[in-house]
């Protein structure tokens, strides 16, 4: 393992201050807590909180999408492990402008148990607290025998829709009928050219061979549906695009949305060669593509390869919120 | 009966075992799991043993409840919750009762309602749910501990991020079942039955 790192343990800790000491005007640290929040005067323009957070490890998801226009707050856990319930409900307490805070949970066993905690904790607090629960990753089946889809780059879309929506001054019941309006339609599946290592752990958490590619890899390494021998991009695009479309059960005329999140270690270049694959192959299906953006926003450390979110469009609206300027580092 | 003499002695105990199985704990996890059991449950034991330290309760609520909010808050993941509302639930009923079945069986209600889990989903409940009536039964020893844990090598995980495996969970230990068999053991070893 290589890393440009001091002490394993301290990583997350490090990488909080190291990051409000780069963007002083628009981040600071929430006291005593892992969390990062905007700088903003939240009572001269009161809106409802937006606030995500989950294992670290996915940079520059969640802090990265702090600001104006996004997230109110994101609560840093350790490395691909939840935060705890104390630091989330001082998130929430920070990111409460009287409106109600609106809770963005990635579906993990751990994150939903954390969050769920810590809006318990708040509730005594009469912070009225909703939230939501993104489940996009298509490879896992959704049944009574797992935990569920898991949360996956698909969320920062729902960063973005409802921020911008919050930011109109849409009220929390609002916010929560848009996020349970949106969730559905968002759909991600993923490729793995290699593992991810944690720090604290020294190892990859799986080893493919040089010539091995999975899909359907989890963000934290967990195991996807297939291996086989890595091919060309338009052979990979066929794969996930194939997939997407028949979760969307995709139709001709209708508009997506559609994200090429880089894992960590794969470089843009790929990156766009693999959008330019995807778009030729949405082109086929003849749906409107209305809105594109490739780069890492979703990463698993080191893990070299790609996510396809495909969103589908189904208000006019929400485009419009997906192009709004925001001031965030990551988006 | 738990006392602060005992109860104190078990999570010294524990700690020590967590602290000298860490690697071992997130070596069950990987295959299964993220590879993080061991490091996340030796931060959560370290706290708790820091904190007991410097606030020196001086009776079994004030030890049981120091214990969970250092779980909840330091360990993170599943296990935080679920460790901690394991010892928050104890800590209630000790102002009614020190009697370790009762206890236990609180704590264990506690994971259920937390973990939405029943018995034989291949996680720690596939621990506690045994013990807890093997302490009722009086016949709880290192034997039965250990074959509960073992119990979960054949099962299917059908919660928690074990259950994106599917079958191939099938023959891995569960690590939190073993984490929870480390506290059991260092229960009886702590004479908390005796």
């Amino acid at each position: 393992m290589k890393k440009i790192m001091n002490d394993p343990s301290q990583i997350v800790t490090e990488m909080v201050q190291g990051l409000v000491r780069s963007y002083p005007d628009q981040l600071k640290q929430i006291p005593g807590t892992e969390a990062v929040m905007k700088i903003a005067d939240l009572k001269h323009r009161p809106q409802v909180g937006i606030v995500s957070g989950g294992g670290s490890g996915h940079e520059p998801t969640h802090a990265g999408f702090v600001g104006d226009g996004m997230l109110t707050a994101a609560v840093c856990g350790q490395v691909f492990t939840s935060p705890t319930p104390d630091q989330i409900y001082e998130a929430i307490k920070a990111a409460d402008a009287g409106r109600g805070v609106f809770l963005v949970i990635k579906n993990y066993s751990g994150d939903v148990m954390n969050f769920e905690m810590a809006k318990d904790m708040a509730a005594m607090d009469d912070i009225d607290v909703r939230s939501i629960v993104v489940d996009d990753d298509i490879a896992v089946e959704n049944s009574t025998y797992t935990q569920g889809r898991r949360g996956v780059a698909g969320t920062i879309f729902v960063h973005k829709i409802l921020g911008a929506y919050a930011r109109q001054g849409a009220g929390i019941e609002a916010i929560e009928e848009l996020a349970h309006q949106i969730t559905p339609n968002i759909k991600t599946i993923g490729v793995a050219l290699s593992g991810a290592t944690v720090p604290e752990v020294g190892k990859p958490g799986f080893e493919l061979a040089p010539d091995e590619i999975e899909y359907g890899v989890g963000i934290h390494g967990e195991p996807g549906y297939r291996r086989e021998k890595l091919q060309d991009s338009k052979h990979l695009a066929t794969e996930l695009v194939g997939k997407l479309k028949e979760a969307h059960h995709m139709t001709a005329g209708e508009h997506f949305a559609v994200m090429v999140n880089g894992l960590g270690a794969t470089p843009l270049m790929e990156q766009y060669v693999f959008m330019n694959d995807v778009l030729d192959l949405l082109a086929a299906e003849n749906v409107e593509v209305d809105f594109t953006k490739v780069g890492n926003y979703m990463t698993s450390l080191d893990m070299a390869g790609v996510s396809l979110t495909i969103m589908k469009l189904i208000e006019p609206g929400w485009v419009a919120k997906l192009d709004e300027p925001v001031t965030t580092i990551g988006w | 009966m738990l006392t602060v003499e005992n109860t104190l002695k078990w999570l010294e105990l524990f700690d020590a075992k967590i602290q000298a199985e860490k690697d071992y704990l997130s070596e069950l996890d990987t295959p299964i799991g993220d590879g993080d059991h061991g490091n996340n449950m030796s931060r959560g034991l370290l706290a708790v043993h820091d904190a007991l330290t410097k606030q020196q309760p001086t009776d079994v609520q004030g030890i049981l409840k120091t214990t969970a909010m250092m779980l909840i808050s330091k360990v993170g993941g599943a296990s935080g919750p679920l460790y901690g509302t394991a010892f928050l639930e104890m800590a209630k009923l000790s102002s009614t009762t020190l009697e370790v079945g009762p206890l236990l069986a609180a704590g264990l209600e506690g994971i259920q309602k937390r973990g939405h889990a029943q018995v034989g989903e291949k996680t720690l409940i596939d621990v506690w749910a045994p013990v807890v009536k093997a302490v009722e039964d009086g016949t709880l020893d290192v034997a039965a501990i250990e074959a509960a844990v073992e119990s979960t090598k054949d099962m299917q995980a059908t919660k928690g991020r074990a259950s994106y495996v599917g079958e191939r969970s099938i023959g891995h230990v569960d690590p939190g079942a073993a984490s929870s068999g480390y506290l059991f053991t260092t229960m009886l070893m702590a004479g908390v039955l005796s």
